[in-house]
């Protein structure tokens, strides 16, 4: 191992027992590294069919039609992955790893290894995860569609991603996080380095799919060198045990963009603590985080959001919405906004309600029953129009959010 | 058309409307004058079945049906339709999403035939695709709302102050759709749909001509009569005197 590496290992072993600074302490020894290897499949058709609605509920096509590149990852083991395209690489990170030379830099440099015990986790009990890349000046505006999905119980999945767009070219990527209906508990721990080089654009658009006894810590960040471009989705409509997540975007260059859209519609029991936070660094970059949350039941939400401004001309909106449907629920909305230079913009403006009355009734007396209406004041509030992504996907999108939509409604 | 009989409604345990007696027949439009706060929208809200407005004692009829206890969308289906005054904004809910809902579809897609009806209105693609009233100026929302009476196509049709805050421009434009909505064009005796009106300031009445009005004074009907005269009198001598002089001549209720 190269003094790099051991400096690294050394970090994570001294963060082992580092709890994180947020959300509640998930004991990794309830959950196992030691599970069965599933076989890799020549096709995502051959994926068992037991399975499928998992996969389609996550916006993973098995057919792969309308897909640039796939990647599946059962349990530990990688089982798929296959990138339809010369300009594209969709493979496990432990291959490109072994494959380049050069990608040992880009791990834990987004991330730090030592942010918390899970991170620390993942550097030592790692489980592959993807990694995806587009060549410099390429556009291909087809999703890769990309998925972990967890069939043991009991199981620590521990994947680290690394996506990279290099130079001038355009990445679009739908993820699934998915879990089999028979799985009562398991622990999913997902480390996303995402690094969008000068010119590039990586639209992520990630679907949660979980169920009521799953953990969830995903540890992402983003860095993004001048005029690049990060798209972020979020749709999280099913009940999860608990999650935790504060992706990044580090706006290092010159004009970088950085969007977060985060949909959740929290049931049951859900603990959900997940922000998004922007570091505006590069003169004249901008962020914009927005997040609708509409909590029911039990649920407990917690949204952040989060803008530093360190450099010049720089602006950023955060926007958080919520809507209480239960009187057992709770939403937390808590923005923040640090500016560190004269010249910038920053703002941010939450609300937190019940649905109005008077919108209930306004769309009866044009016919709808109280149902109605309150499915269409529910599918609205949380209809966020997406921008910057090619129409297509942006229809795919749109439509995976109502299908999630439908599900729960 | 619609009848009401002796119609006592309370808001928030308040008693608004006193033993309001109204009948509005088949083809028959009625003006609603009154000062502000006079109970004239909660009038019309009584007859759509908000419950916020409580009726507690009297009935109300619509095409035979006593609806004094349906909910409001049972009411619409009936064939009843009404141009609120403040509607309320619904976020990510579109104006196109609204006429779809008017005209009995899903919510969704914005075809052409939503465009079609937009355009008599003077209402774009880019309107369309507007979250419904949200930041809305006074003329765009009386547009708004006749578009979606134009979507839903009622028997009856309630307009709270059609002409507050519209333009000039806008207020003919309205007025004649008013008409069409209301089917004037045909002879009297063809006409088959009915109409309630409220206007503060009368101005629509120099484009549609109802056929009685009415001048609501502290939850009562004071007066009815010929609704040129009564507008004229009211501009003239103000809304009491007008009741006044009514009460000397013309008192239907």
């Amino acid at each position: 191992m190269s003094a790099k590496g051991e400096e690294i290992a050394e970090r994570a072993q001294r963060a082992r027992g580092k709890k994180a600074a947020l959300g509640e302490d998930v004991n990794l020894e309830e959950y196992t590294v030691e599970t069965k290897e599933h076989q890799a499949i020549k096709s995502l058709v051959d994926f068992p069919e037991k399975y499928t609605p998992e996969l389609l509920d996550a916006g993973i096509e098995p057919s792969e039609k309308d897909r640039s590149g796939s990647f599946l990852q059962r349990d530990r083991s990688v089982v798929f992955s296959k990138a339809r395209y010369k300009e594209l690489e969709v493979m496990s990170t432990t291959d490109a790893l072994a494959k380049y030379d050069g990608l040992k830099e880009y791990l834990w440099k987004a991330v730090a290894v030592d942010a918390d015990k899970y991170t620390a986790e993942v550097e030592l009990a790692p489980s592959h995860g993807y990694f995806i890349r587009s060549k410099a000046g390429s556009k291909v505006t087809i999703p890769v569609q990309a998925c972990l999905f967890i069939t043991a119980n009991k199981v620590r999945q521990n994947v680290h991603n690394i996506i990279i767009a290099e130079e001038n070219s355009e990445l679009h990527i739908i993820t699934g996080c998915s879990v089999s209906h028979e799985v009562r508990s398991a622990l999913h721990i997902g480390i996303s380095e995402f690094y969008i080089k000068k010119g590039a654009k990586i639209s992520f658009t990630m679907v949660h799919n979980w169920s009521s006894g799953i953990e969830v810590r995903p540890r992402s960040a983003v860095m993004i060198e001048d005029n690049g471009a990060f798209i972020n989705n979020y749709i999280l409509m099913k009940p999860v045990k608990s999650i935790q997540m504060y992706p990044t975007a580090y706006c290092v260059g010159r004009n970088a963009r950085a969007h977060f859209q985060s949909i959740i519609y929290a049931p049951g029991d859900s603990k959900i603590d997940v922000g998004s936070r922007a570091v505006l660094r590069g003169e004249g970059s901008r962020a914009e985080l927005i997040s609708r949350v509409i909590a029911t039941d039990n649920a407990k939400v917690m949204a952040r959001g989060d803008i530093v401004g360190t450099a010049d001309h720089v602006k950023g909106h955060l926007e958080c919405r919520g809507l209480m449907l239960s009187d057992t629920a709770q939403v937390a909305s808590i923005p923040e906004l640090t500016a560190l230079r004269r010249d910038l913009d920053l703002s941010h403006e939450a609300a937190v309600g019940k649905i109005a009355e008077e919108e209930i009734r306004y769309l009866m007396a044009r016919g709808l029953s109280e149902e109605e209406a309150t499915s269409v004041i529910i599918r609205g509030f949380l209809n966020v129009d997406i921008t910057g992504l090619p129409e297509a996907l942006a229809r795919e999108t749109k439509r995976m959010f109502e299908l999630s939509l439908e599900k729960v409604m | 058309m619609l009848e009401i009989t002796d119609l006592t409604v309370e808001v928030e345990g308040k008693k608004i409307i006193k033993n309001l007696n109204l009948c509005i027949e088949h083809g028959e439009v009625h003006v609603l004058f009154g000062p502000n706060g006079c109970g004239k929208t909660t009038l019309l809200m009584a007859i759509l079945g908000f419950p916020a407005y409580k009726v507690t004692s009297g009935r109300i009829s619509f095409k035979g049906v006593d609806i004094t206890d349906r909910p409001t969308n049972e009411r619409v289906k009936l064939g009843m339709g009404m141009s609120f005054q403040h509607p309320p904004e619904i976020r990510g809910v579109k104006l196109g999403d609204m006429v779809n809902i008017a005209l009995g579809r899903k919510e969704g897609t914005i075809d052409e035939e939503v465009i079609e009806l937009g355009k008599r209105i003077n209402i774009s693609l880019e309107f369309l695709n507007r979250d419904v009233n949200l930041g809305f100026s006074g003329g765009e929302v009386k547009r708004s709302e006749i578009l979606q009476l134009l979507a839903q196509a009622p028997d009856f049709l309630m307009f709270d102050e059609p002409d507050s805050g519209v333009d000039v421009e806008n207020v003919e434009l309205i007025g004649d759709l008013m008409n069409e909505l209301l089917a004037r064009d045909k002879i009297p005796s063809q006409r088959e749909r009915s109409g309630l009106v409220i206007t503060h300031s009368g101005f629509i009445l120099n484009y549609l001509k109802p056929d009685r009005a009415h001048v609501m004074l502290d939850g009562r009907i004071a007066c009815s009569g010929m609704p040129e005269e009564i507008a004229k009198e009211i501009m003239e001598e103000g809304f009491e005197r007008c009741v006044e002089l009514c009460s000397q001549k013309v008192c239907a209720e």
